[in-house]
């Protein structure tokens, strides 16, 4: 590794950690102006243009407020909780490539994801899966009955999604054959149809619409959004798990949410959207332009990050969108939908293509 | 009595219905109007016949008011304080002229019964305040409307 590439590799990092940093407060704004424009008002409008300040304001107040650990809590596991809760938030971004590769030459290049791993899809998973735990701690630290059961909730609401989850998962493995996140999102730039002018891409959604689907419904189970937040269904439990926290410790909880809303849409873009595949408009300009040599590279490198980005934060703005639009799943329901129809249809799904694949249809 | 609806299996499945759904907030997002009123710049139109802060109407810079008691009685949250004087022209006036905003309950009965049309209710709803003061004279003779 070259001095530049560490240089590269750190400036990643730093960069990919701050934007993971400001994603809670501009998505709590967007949450929040996003409600009241569904709802015909007008949200947070005052401070700063389009009130986008708020969400300043609202880190200033968190950050000001007495940080008070209440008697009754369980001191130590109280404190790690929101920590157990962010870090895998922020570590599961770490794979998900945001756009390809530029070969500086002499076996030089350079990757535009922080962590190109053997297992990929799997760490993701894997570490996602640590996140439970975090809440699981807060809600039984807490010593209070409603955050008892928002945790208990979290925790198998998390569990029974996480099956449905991987198994709509095994599909897309199997069209792709590699679990590697980069190596997915190459392989949705080749055509899959051509229609006349129109060529329709690789993309996960065309081969995959029931995975998507399923995969989708169980992001939302995992990441606690509505309309499955029972964890902290406020009608019936209080706010659930975060019920006791007060100041940063919540703010941290928050954090930890929204981060992991962040990479549920990463994910979702990069297995089914095509990842850093370029969006309609974009590839052709690409090659109008017709650049070569390392303006070409980087041109195409920055084509690509902005539709990756556009793809997430379509995504994040469909989280919003769901929750101003459909009420909260009873608990029943919930685990009669995880159970009963989420895991036979990923199951179906996975024998489908299973036989596609065997006949050479994709 | 429980009656199962027939649903089509298209509504069964849900995803048509959810994006219907979706459709829905996104046309009340786009293009309804919006019933927010930015409160200091705009202000929602309330009746003439509003019951607001109230004032003693005054002709010629003399109150109306001959301190009458009519609406110390009549006021069903006692509110009024009044106290009766003579001027120097033997007219019966109020030395003390005290209502207790905090008691009022805005009901217009003074109002009704004034017979010199003195106490009045205005258009004002702004009336908070930091202490628990009761209206004065003066301050009542503040002219706050034109009713």
């Amino acid at each position: 590794m070259s001095l530049f590439q560490i240089i590269f590799m750190i400036g990643q990092i730093l960069i990919l950690t701050l934007i993971l940093i400001h994603n809670a407060p501009i998505m709590a704004w967007v949450e929040r102006r996003g409600a009241a424009l569904m709802q015909n008002r007008l949200g947070p409008n005052r401070i700063g243009p389009l009130g986008l300040f708020q969400s300043a304001a609202d880190g200033i107040k968190f950050i000001f407020k007495e940080d008070q650990i209440p008697g009754h809590v369980s001191k130590f596991y109280y404190v790690l909780a929101p920590l157990v809760s962010l870090v895998p938030s922020f570590l599961t971004f770490a794979v998900i490539p945001y756009g390809s590769q530029i070969d500086l030459g002499g076996g030089q290049i350079l990757k535009f994801q922080i962590a190109d791993l053997n297992v990929g899809i799997l760490f993701t998973l894997a570490i996602a899966s640590l996140g439970v735990y975090g809440i699981i701690m807060s809600g039984w630290a807490s010593n209070s009955k409603y955050a008892m059961m928002g945790s208990l909730r979290s925790s198998s609401q998390m569990i029974s999604y996480e099956l449905s989850m991987g198994l709509s998962l095994v599909g897309i493995l199997m069209v792709f054959s590699s679990v590697k996140l980069g190596d997915i999102a190459a392989a949705q730039g080749q055509t899959l149809l051509q229609l006349g002018p129109i060529a329709l891409p690789k993309w996960g959604i065309f081969i995959q619409p029931l995975g998507f689907l399923i995969f989708m419904t169980s992001v939302f189970a995992e990441t606690n959004r509505l309309p499955f937040d029972l964890p902290e269904g406020e009608s019936e439990i209080v706010a659930g798990y975060h019920l006791e926290y007060g100041s940063m410790k919540f703010a941290i909880l928050q954090m930890a949410e929204y981060n992991n809303m962040l990479t549920g849409s990463g994910l979702l873009a990069t297995l089914y959207f095509g990842g850093w595949q370029m969006l309609f408009p974009l590839g052709q300009i690409y090659s109008h332009l017709a650049l070569s040599g390392m303006t070409a590279d980087w041109v195409r490198v920055a084509f690509e990050i902005g539709s990756f980005t556009v793809k997430v934060l379509f995504f994040m703005w469909f989280f919003v969108w769901v929750r101003w639009t459909l009420p909260r799943f009873r608990y029943d329901q919930l685990m009669d939908l995880g159970w009963k129809v989420m895991l036979p249809l990923s199951l179906v799904n996975l024998f489908i293509t299973a036989v596609m694949i065997s006949y050479g249809v994709i | 009595m429980l009656v199962k609806q027939k649903k089509s299996i298209l509504s069964e499945l849900y995803v048509l219905e959810i994006f219907k759904g979706l459709c829905i907030t996104m046309k009340n997002m786009l293009f309804a109007k919006k019933v927010t009123i930015q409160y200091p710049e705009e202000r929602r139109k309330y009746s003439e016949r509003f019951r607001g802060q109230h004032y003693i109407k005054a002709t010629n810079g003399v109150e109306n008011c001959t301190a009458c008691m009519l609406c110390p009685t009549v006021c069903p949250a006692e509110c009024i304080h009044i106290e009766a004087g003579e001027r120097p022209d033997k007219e019966k006036y109020p030395v003390k002229f005290e209502i207790d905003a905090l008691r009022c309950c805005f009901c217009g009965m003074c109002e009704e019964a004034c017979p010199k049309d003195a106490i009045k209710l205005s258009n004002i709803y702004e009336m908070s305040m930091t202490r628990r003061e009761v209206w004065d004279k003066d301050f009542l003779l503040e002219q706050r409307g034109n009713k």
